[in-house]
């Protein structure tokens, strides 16, 4: 793969031509990355407990995301591909580690939470997936948008997920009790409302991904397998 | 009976393909079936059609869950007033126990049914398909599972949970891997902890002052705790006077029940008697191994440890359940005897859960297809072994 190969066609194309413009909607819903790759479910489990642990680990694999496939993009016709795997990797440690210090430096409450999560982004199989899939043949314009449709696809369904669960499961939402206070029985649980003790358990955040799954599959035909 | 008839005949039209409430259809049609046998026959060959459809088999597992709900509804009653101190004796007030305890029940049987088939009809009506009964027994299953003093609405919650992800999004009645009423009853447990165990829920109390020395806590609750002398005698527990969920205190109700099942054929003798053989098993072994560690739960006696708490009535109404157990008889055998074995090491080794037979049957479900897969592997195994013996 070569730098002048590329068709001459391709650059006169705007950055935001309709086909770019698809990278960034796919993801969103006909080639999610959770619910129809059904990739980074692990991280999905663990941090939507708390809304706001869902939009820190979003923003941070949409960072991470963003940077290295711009980065992998710029270096694609110089890593060997022998040891690509290795280059992106290190790419990707690389980025995590600044995130995390970020995260530290600014939201120290946060990050104390989501921590061993945002290391566990080196493993995020969709960042992994991306510089493998896209960035490693495509040019550093497309594989932002590439990276940026992806991250959104992936915070949607987090925040989604992490919407019910800090709902029902601790009555409140990005941490205000908007049910009432469990404890002194106001709103809500003076009516003997209680919380839902399941949807804190990460049973609960699969049921809920799998209710979102079934949701869009059946609106959405094109998702459907031809038996 | 034949007004019944013109007036369903009346109203058919309506519902046909082309009338007025067409969408309707399945849930005129279950209806319809469920009041008389279905009118549709079979027009050509030579077929014999059976008079038992779903709902006839479905009916009889309901009879043979009456016992249960009527000593459960005098039961609930009667450790309401022993907790309060009147009628202690227990052929005092039966009317007054089984009044109580049926005002308590009744609305948890009429939410239980409400949400599981309004839930039901909606799903049939928007797929197309004829409803199918597989919750008549669930929804009288669910009320027998839960603790007196459940709220209604929680019953709602785990009652469409169950239908909803336990059944409905495996394809409906016949399809489902787990139990739907233990499904119901497993989201609750572990949704609402302190509703579903501890001593606040198993009697109800209604508000009223309670006697000295009352605990409300089970047999289970208080073997579990190390406090034996709080567990009831092996005779109590088998005639079912003691705190527990509404439907499962009572032996003697559910061996009715088991009767009535294996008489008319609808459930499997062998998860029966395996259940039974597996929880004996497991209780002999703790009696032997109780001694040695010093444990006294372990050291109740067998009979007596089948018969605290859920066991009896999870072998008969759970266990059996044809849709989730094995298929195979040799499948049968190995995931009752599981069963019975995991139900009693659950409740005695595990301090987290003081009844381990709703846990054990949930396990087993979910392993039901594997015992069957390795059952029918040996089966052609074998007799290909014995097929090449002969061509050799």
């Amino acid at each position: 793969m070569s730098t002048s190969t590329a068709p001459v066609a391709a650059k006169s194309e705007g950055l935001f031509s309709k086909k770019n413009r698809k990278l960034i909607t796919d993801p969103l819903n006909d080639n999610n990355p959770i619910t129809v790759q059904v990739l980074g479910i692990c991280s999905a489990l663990a941090i939507t407990v708390k809304l706001e642990n869902a939009l820190v680990m979003s923003a941070s694999v949409m960072a991470v995301m963003l940077a290295g496939n711009v980065i992998i993009s710029l270096l694609r016709n110089v890593i060997p591909s022998r040891i690509r795997i290795i280059v992106q990797l290190v790419v990707v440690a690389g980025l995590v580690i600044i995130v995390d210090n970020v995260l530290k430096a600014f939201v120290y409450d946060v990050a104390k939470q989501v921590g061993v999560y945002v290391g566990l982004i080196i493993t995020n199989c969709i960042i992994m997936g991306r510089f493998e899939a896209y960035a490693m043949g495509n040019k550093p314009g497309p594989s932002a948008l590439d990276a940026f449709g992806n991250a959104l696809g992936y915070a949607w369904i987090l925040v989604a997920v992490a919407f019910f669960r800090e709902l029902f499961g601790s009555g409140s939402l990005f941490g205000v009790p908007i049910l009432g206070d469990a404890a002194e029985k106001t709103r809500l649980y003076a009516f003997g409302y209680m919380n839902n003790n399941m949807m804190i358990l990460p049973p609960m955040a699969l049921v809920i991904v799998g209710i979102i799954i079934w949701i869009q599959r059946a609106r959405n035909t094109k998702l459907i397998e031809q038996a | 009976m034949k007004a019944l008839r013109n007036l369903v005949d009346s109203v058919k039209p309506t519902f046909s393909k082309g009338g007025k409430l067409e969408k309707l259809h399945w849930v005129f049609d279950g209806l319809e079936t469920f009041l008389f046998t279905p009118g549709h026959a079979t027009t050509s060959g030579a077929h014999i059609r059976d008079g038992i459809d779903l709902k006839r088999t479905m009916s009889l597992v309901i009879t043979a869950m009456i016992p249960c709900l009527l000593f459960g509804m005098w039961n609930v009653g009667h450790q309401h007033y022993l907790a309060i101190g009147e009628f202690t004796a227990l052929g005092d007030g039966f009317w007054e126990k089984f009044l109580f305890g049926a005002i308590k029940v009744l609305p948890i049987v009429v939410v239980s049914y409400g949400v599981g088939l309004g839930i039901e009809f909606l799903f049939c009506s928007i797929k197309g398909h004829p409803i199918q009964e597989g919750f008549l027994v669930s929804g009288m299953l669910i009320p027998l599972v839960m603790p007196v003093g459940t709220p209604l609405w929680m019953v709602a919650i785990g009652t469409a949970f169950a239908v909803v992800i336990g059944k409905e999004v495996f394809g409906g009645t016949g399809m489902n891997i787990l139990n739907v009423a233990l499904t119901a009853r497993a989201f609750l447990f572990f949704a609402y902890p302190t509703m579903l165990s501890g001593d606040k829920v198993w009697v109800s109390t209604d508000g009223q002052a309670v006697v000295d020395g009352f605990s409300g806590a089970t047999s289970m609750g208080h073997a579990a705790s190390g406090n034996m002398a709080g567990v009831v005698p092996m005779m109590d527990s088998f005639w079912g006077f003691e705190a527990g969920s509404i439907g499962e205190t009572s032996v003697v109700a559910c061996l009715i029940g088991a009767a009535i099942l294996l008489i008319t054929g609808v459930g499997s003798w062998r998860i029966m008697l395996s259940v039974f053989l597996g929880g004996l098993a497991m209780a002999g072994i703790f009696n032997w191994v109780g001694p040695m560690v010093g444990n006294a739960y372990m050291q109740i006696p067998m009979l007596h440890q089948l018969m605290l708490g859920s066991f009896f009535f999870g072998l008969v109404f759970m266990a059996t359940d044809p849709v989730t157990a094995t298929q195979t008889n040799t499948g049968k055998w190995i995931y009752g005897f599981l069963i019975g074995l995991l139900a009693i090491l659950i409740r005695v080794v595990n301090p987290a859960y003081p009844e381990g037979m709703m846990l054990a049957i949930l396990f087993m479900n979910v392993m039901a297809p594997l015992i069957d897969h390795y059952v029918v592997q040996a089966n052609i195994n074998r007799r290909l072994k014995r097929a090449t013996l002969q061509t050799a």
